[in-house]
């Protein structure tokens, strides 16, 4: 403390009077709420009633979604490799076409999008998340910034552009799909987005010494394209955020009919079976809710209704036994007196 | 001589008066420059964070934030794990920085001032840091003191001072110093003055001092009375010199500014127990993951090389076949998880709390500060915060130890009563006395009340029976005495008289004179004795070092004081030795009445009139009054020699003086003639009853404390309602150990056989015995279950070991209020202490965690200020605990999603933000501002204090309530998100971004529904919060080096996103009001109850009533 030192550090703040406003004595004008019955049936009523709409028309907006989940890991494996997956996979010698066929249940309204759905995939592994570099996907500058890429950094010496795991495992999988014949366009432009394609990936960086090491991860990327138009690459560089996702492979500006026999030509490249993971190709519309996900409605239906439970519950509990708000006759020392 | 052999050992200072040089020769002694800052620029860094890091929090930060800075550890970048370390240090840096530049500054002020120094023969103006220890100084009127000095002379002749020593010890009023005759007389400017002083090295007591003075082969003793210390000012003293003998940090003031020691709250303390188990659940959710990991890299170990998103080696053909990278082998890579998920869950422990605490408390003093309802306008005094830790022990008081006097009473005092020779005196007029004795009061009126009533602007009245003794023209035994009586309580004190001098000062007109007479004195008992005298025509008006000068009936008096024993706690007297005009010396001593009983003489007529007194005594303390007993001794020519000798010798010594003078004062103080005794009354506070009642009723047991006596303690306990007549009255005062075991045994059976409530009364000879003895617990018990203790003729010390009693023995908070120094101990000791500002100066005040003008704001300290601060900081803590644990479970649920690896889907910008930028201003504003009842529900019913009591705001059932309620609002946030987004095309930057912003709006949401009072400002940090948290989003969204850039404006387009995040708000929080919403209704607790009595009675009064009941 300061007291002996200047005259009256201590004496000047004590002798002031304290300043007289509504702040400094705690009686701001303030609102002060108290849950009333009232107050806990409105709640209740409210959100019972703001929910359950929300929820049946989430409900029916994924009901309208239509969805075509085919998986295919399993069956474009020919029998003869049936026990030798992993040989099947990495060998460069081996067919990997594979042409099945899926029927369209309903009607499917342009644009429709086609996925590919990994399984057990863990792109949010701390190890992976962070194998990347920003720095040199945005610029040609950048191009010696591998730091956080290894193992796949450096082809020998020189840069891997891009480098780092997640690049390195690119999806190869291709998808070409025709009905009778006919082939239907995929659209694999603006499957990314904007801000990827324009900003986090350089239009003046262009893939060096990628896939050119021993172990081969995954797809080749086109080495006289730059980054920002390898929309798959960026596609797949925005990590999923759980072990099973989806990403977009394209998009279907037609219409596809109801009882359509899809032919679906695919090249299964991608190696899943080494960890046992699942392919599955996705042909979906959307609505405003997104895919198909039935969770959001049925959410908010059961939320709505045990709102309208909780508040129709307090008011038979308001009715039968109702406790007269702010009675001091319910205060603890009255009711031990009362009962004496 | 055996004084110098006792310098030599005490190995005290030597100054040589006006020789700088020759005194700092041998040894430098510390000049005159202080220094109160801590830092200087250079050091400023390195002392700042070695003090900082005193802290365990500290250190916990940088142990987290080094482990992140190992490689296999990295689970934030380098910079962002710094952040919340580094933004804490900083304010902590920038906080203290500013203090001590302040510091800086009034030191600089105060070193460059000026004072007259000795130079070459005159007085010169010298700066106050160039001072040195030997020089001579004069300081003038109203000028502070620039370091300790030992008066040499004086303006006056007689070589008084007069100084006022407000900034040491807050005491107004004014004291003297005295130069000793053999330099008052002395000429300063020009080289002639020499000398030597002894002095004891610098000690921290500003009321000793110990040293003497070599002069021309003479020796002198100096004493407390001769010193003035730095920080005093001189008043109503022209000028006065004195020689250096402690400057700068070795001055008493300097020594004294200690701070007091902190305490630590109980809330606090229970915190730390359920601080233990959130350390619990970090380390369980740590093994989790790190079990996880091991068991997942064992089913994966033959795959990890080649997995996409693991690949643990290299693989090249060339320079590293097959090297791992990163990966040290599956116990090693546990033993990692297990450290990196205590760096991603470092928050669990809430360390932000600690600084948050810190400054809801500073929040919380300000207002307790600002109250107008604990402003003092009497004394112009505010409340004051000393303590900043201990605010919300203030709802949870469950015992309070009150001084009486100054305390409960208003330590002024006025002159009642008098028994002069066996004979009762009455001052207050009262119907009845009037009617006795009307002849005489008509009588004495032209010859008492012209002169006297104008003199005192008391007004004392005076009793005009003992008036007319006084003026009679018989001599007589009971003439003598009351003769003597009055001269005792003019002359044995140590009051000062300050004449007013805007009056002429001709000395034959003295009547004239006396009219401005204020008198000054350190003890308000002595001024009320002397204001009496004055009333009965003794007025004192001059008092130097050698004599004192009395006006007795406008005869001018003249007497040498030969020496003056001063008061203190052991003798419990006071005396004075007196050479009266004719030579006949007399000491004159007045004290208490245990203490001065047992040294009368042993004659006949002394012992009827000592009887007689006796009763007198009891009756006086009966009423309430402070009783003091006033006896006097003519000493013989052979007796003054001896004493003065032995006083000579007792005066200069420089060890054990203290010993020697009481030795030499008992030697007087012996064979006492009685003259009678006084009744001063000290009247009770404003507002003390009904303080006490309420504070009983809100359950607060509140015991007295007393140096007082028995009957004046149960007299003054009557007045202020703590004993009610319907009381049992158990009294325990033994007086010896045997006695009092017999006494509590009674008690014991009297305690179960009386119905109603008890009212214990002890003394303090009972509670040495008791104490001492393995009596405590029986004390103990009896006490407790006794509705009102108290506790009269107790020492300080004891005073702290009842506060002890209670203190080692329950878990009940203690509250010790008091404002003498005899208080300090208690005040200590006790769990809170608070300081009255009062008569009594201030080392109460100093020794307080609290301090305010009056007894009577104890009330709203404790049952307004108490409760709120005790109800914000138990939410407080209970909301810090659940707002991070609910992010950490948050993120723990995810790394189960994540093979385990600790990713975290927010970015490390949000995670390091969350608890330092999010979410911290809502809670500091709530902690502050929020207020469940107003302050006259408050003290309508006392008993909602009972809440605090209870720990109904904070305790382990709500703490585990609220953990329970973390894990379910966790799991809505984690699920939500997970089910809403199940098999779809999210990444994990969006699903981050929709958990930053989830889990922000979140806690507001909760605290939202928590907060009792909105105002304009809880309103503004609940959605600034929410606010911010988007704003910094976005911007963290827009920088395009990090991975996450753009998330936010897509993520924004989907509907998915926003009905995300209204569910998870919905869901995690529905149970909760359910269980609030119903707990109201059947188990509302008395603070609700109220609150809705409060508000609605509010309503129906703007509304009208609704029914018409």
């Amino acid at each position: 403390m300061e007291v002996s030192t200047t005259n009256n550090a201590n004496g000047a703040s004590t002798k002031s009077k304290p300043h007289h406003s509504r702040f400094t004595q705690q009686e701001l004008p303030a609102w002060k709420p108290i849950l009333t019955p009232g107050w806990v049936i409105t709640s209740f009523l409210a959100i019972a009633f703001l929910f359950i709409p929300i929820g049946l028309i989430s409900l029916f907006a994924s009901e309208r979604v239509v969805e075509i989940v085919y998986r295919y890991d399993q069956e474009c494996i020919p029998e003869m490799y049936c026990d030798n997956v992993t040989g099947y996979i990495q060998s460069s010698h081996t067919n990997k076409t594979c042409i099945k066929n899926v029927t369209v249940p309903k009607k499917m309204i342009a644009p429709i999008f086609v996925y590919y759905q990994l399984d057990n995939f863990y792109q949010n592994h701390r190890r992976y998340v962070k194998s990347r570099s920003d720095k040199q996907l945005r610029s040609a500058s950048g191009e010696f910034s591998t730091k956080g890429c290894e193992p796949e950094a450096k082809l020998g010496g020189a840069p891997i552009v891009p480098c780092g795991l997640i690049a390195w495992s690119l999806f190869n999988d291709t998808y070409s799909l025709s009905i009778e014949g006919k082939v239907i366009d995929i659209n694999k432009k603006g499957i990314a987005w904007k801000s990827d394609t324009n900003v986090k990936f350089g239009s003046n960086v262009y893939p060096k010494n990628f896939q050119a090491g021993d172990l081969i991860g995954g797809g080749k990327l086109n080495e006289s394209l730059p980054l920002n138009e390898q929309e798959d690459l960026i596609v797949w560089m925005r990590t999923a955020a759980l072990p099973t996702f989806r990403k977009l492979y394209g998009k279907i500006n037609s219409n596809l009919e109801a009882q359509d026999v899809i032919k679906v030509v695919l090249e299964n490249n991608y190696n899943t079976y080494s960890f046992g993971g699942q392919k599955k190709l996705v042909i979906s519309t959307t609505s405003w809710i997104g895919g198909k996900n039935d969770f959001l409605g049925i959410a908010y239906l059961t939320v709505g209704g045990i709102c309208l439970f909780m508040a129709l519950n307090f008011i038979l509990l308001y009715v039968f036994k109702p406790r007269p708000l702010g009675d001091p006759s319910y205060l603890s020392w009255n009711r031990n007196s009362s009962r004496q | 001589m055996q004084l110098d052999s006792n310098l030599v050992n005490d190995n005290s200072r030597l100054i040589y008066i006006n020789n700088p040089q020759r005194t700092n020769e041998e040894y430098e002694f510390t000049g005159n420059e202080i220094t109160t800052s801590k830092y200087t620029i250079i050091n400023f860094l390195p002392k700042n964070l070695f003090i900082q890091f005193h802290r365990v929090a500290y250190v916990y930060f940088l142990i987290i934030a080094a482990l992140n800075q190992l490689p296999p550890l990295a689970v934030f970048g380098r910079t962002v794990s710094l952040f919340p370390l580094l933004f804490v240090l900083t304010v902590t840096a920038i906080k203290d920085g500013y203090e001590d530049w302040r510091r800086h500054r009034s030191d600089r002020n105060e070193n460059n001032k000026e004072s007259l120094v000795l130079q070459i023969g005159k007085f010169q103006p010298k700066r106050w840091k160039d001072i040195r220890v030997g020089e001579v100084v004069k300081i003038c009127a109203d000028e502070a003191i620039p370091c300790d000095i030992v008066l040499l002379g004086t303006s006056d002749p007689s070589g008084v001072a007069y100084i006022q020593t407000m900034n040491l010890d807050g005491e107004s009023n004014l004291k003297t110093r005295y130069a000793r005759q053999e330099t008052s007389l002395m000429r300063f400017e020009g080289d002639s003055i020499s000398g030597v002083i002894r002095c004891e090295q610098p000690k921290r007591n500003i009321y000793e001092f110990t040293a003497n003075m070599e002069l021309n082969s003479q020796k002198v003793s100096l004493s407390q009375s001769n010193i003035i210390l730095r920080g005093c000012h001189v008043k109503n003293t022209e000028w006065v010199v004195g020689v250096v003998v402690y400057a700068g940090q070795e001055t008493k003031a300097m020594l004294n500014s200690a701070v007091s020691p902190s305490k630590r709250s109980r809330l606090e303390q229970a915190m730390n127990k359920e601080t233990i188990w959130l350390s619990v659940f970090l380390f369980v959710l740590c093994v989790v993951v790190a079990i996880g990991m091991c068991l997942w890299l064992t089913r994966h170990r033959e795959q990890i090389d080649t997995l996409p998103f693991y690949r643990k080696s290299y693989l090249v053909k060339g320079k590293f076949p097959g090297k791992p990278y990163k990966y040290y082998g599956i116990p090693m890579e546990t033993f990692f998880a297990f450290l990196s998920s205590i760096i991603v869950f470092q928050i669990m422990i809430p360390i932000s709390l600690y600084i948050t605490m810190e400054l809801v408390r500073l929040g919380q003093s300000y207002f307790m500060i600002e109250d107008k309802h604990m402003y003092d306008s009497s004394t112009n005094s505010r409340f004051q915060c000393r303590s900043l830790n201990i605010n919300e022990d203030l709802g949870q008081i469950r015992y309070v130890f009150s001084d009486k006097t100054g305390t409960l009473t208003e330590n002024k005092m006025e002159f009642r009563r008098a028994s002069v020779y066996g004979k009762d005196y009455h001052n207050t007029p009262v119907v009845s006395d009037t009617n006795l004795d009307t002849e005489t009061t008509d009588a004495i009126k032209p010859a008492a009340s012209s002169r006297t009533e104008k003199k005192q602007k008391s007004d004392i009245t005076t009793d005009s029976r003992l008036m007319g003794l006084l003026h009679k023209d018989v001599d007589g035994n009971e003439k003598i005495s009351a003769h003597d009586f009055f001269l005792t309580l003019a002359a044995c004190n140590t009051v000062i008289p300050i004449l007013n001098r805007s009056t002429s000062m001709g000395p034959t007109d003295i009547d004239q004179d006396l009219e401005g007479i204020d008198y000054q004195g350190e003890s308000p008992d002595e001024q009320a004795l002397v204001a009496a005298a004055c009333a009965y025509g003794y007025v004192l008006f001059e008092r130097t070092s050698g004599h004192i000068s009395l006006n007795v009936n406008g005869e001018k008096l003249r007497l040498d004081v030969l020496g003056l024993h001063e008061f203190d706690s052991i003798r419990k007297r006071m005396s004075v030795v007196i050479r009266f005009p004719n030579n006949d010396v007399k000491v004159l001593v007045k004290g208490a009445d245990t203490s001065m009983l047992t040294i009368l003489s042993k004659d006949l007529q002394n012992d009827d009139i000592t009887l007689i007194t006796e009763r007198h005594l009891i009756e006086y303390s009966s009423e309430g009054l402070r009783t003091l007993v006033l006896a006097v001794r003519d000493l013989t020519n052979e007796e003054v020699q001896k004493w003065q000798s032995m006083y000579e010798d007792a005066t200069t010594s420089l060890v054990d003086r203290s010993i020697k003078l009481r030795e030499t004062a008992s030697f007087i103080e012996s064979n006492l003639r009685l003259l009678g005794a006084t009744g001063i009354e000290d009247k009770l506070q404003e507002g003390v009853p009904e303080t006490i009642e309420c504070l009983r009723q809100a359950g607060i047991k509140v015991w007295v404390l007393t140096g007082d006596k028995q009957e004046t303690a149960i007299s003054i306990a009557l007045s202020c309602k703590l004993l009610t007549p319907d009381m049992h009255r158990i009294i325990v005062n033994g007086t010896s150990a045997s006695e009092c075991k017999m006494l509590l045994s009674e008690a014991k059976v009297q305690k179960l056989t009386k119905c109603g409530p008890l009212a214990l009364i002890i003394d303090g000879n009972s509670l040495v015995y008791i104490l001492e003895r393995d009596l405590e617990s029986e004390l103990f018990d009896l006490a407790t279950s006794c509705k009102v203790v108290l506790c009269c003729r107790v020492a300080p010390l004891q005073k702290a070991g009842i506060v002890d009693l209670i203190k080692s023995r329950t878990d009940d908070m203690t509250l010790a209020i008091g404002d003498g120094a005899n208080d300090v101990s208690m005040i200590q000791m006790a769990d809170v202490g608070v300081g009255i500002c009062g008569q009594e100066g201030r080392q109460a005040v100093m020794a307080s965690d609290f301090a305010m003008g009056q007894f009577r704001f104890l009330k709203r300290l404790l049952l307004v200020h108490g409760h709120w601060n005790y109800q914000r900081m138990g939410y407080l803590v209970l909301y810090n605990f659940y707002r991070n644990a609910v992010f950490v479970f948050m993120l723990f649920w995810y790394i189960l999603c994540a093979a385990f690896s600790t990713t975290s889907a927010l970015t490390d910008w949000s995670s390091v933000f969350y608890s330092v930028i999010y979410t911290s201003v809502p809670t500091i504003v709530v902690g502050v501002l929020d207020k469940d009842l107003s302050h006259k529900t408050l003290l309508q019913y006392p008993k909602l204090y009972e809440a605090g009591h209870r720990n109904e705001s904070y305790n382990s059932y709500l703490f585990w309530i609220m953990m329970a309620d973390t894990i379910w609002q966790s799991l809505a946030l984690f699920c939500v998100p997970r089910f809403a987004f199940n098999e779809s095309t999210i990444d994990i930057w969006s699903i981050g971004s929709l958990w930053t912003v989830a889990v922000v709006i979140l806690v507001n949401i909760h605290l939202a529904m928590d907060i009792q009072r909105w105002v304009l400002y809880t309103h503004i940090s609940i959605w600034g919060s929410v606010l911010i948290t988007y704003a910094c989003v976005v911007v963290l969204d827009s920088i395009p080096v990090f991975p996450n850039y753009g998330t936010i404006y897509e993520l924004a387009k989907q509907p998915t996103y926003w009905l995300s995040i209204w569910l998870i708000i919905v869901v995690a929080l529905l149970p909760r009001f359910i269980i609030k919403a119903v707990h109201r209704m059947f188990w509302a607790s008395d603070i609700q109850i109220a609150r809705e009595f409060e508000i609605l009675r509010k309503r129906r009064f703007f509304y009208g009533p609704r029914r018409s009941s």
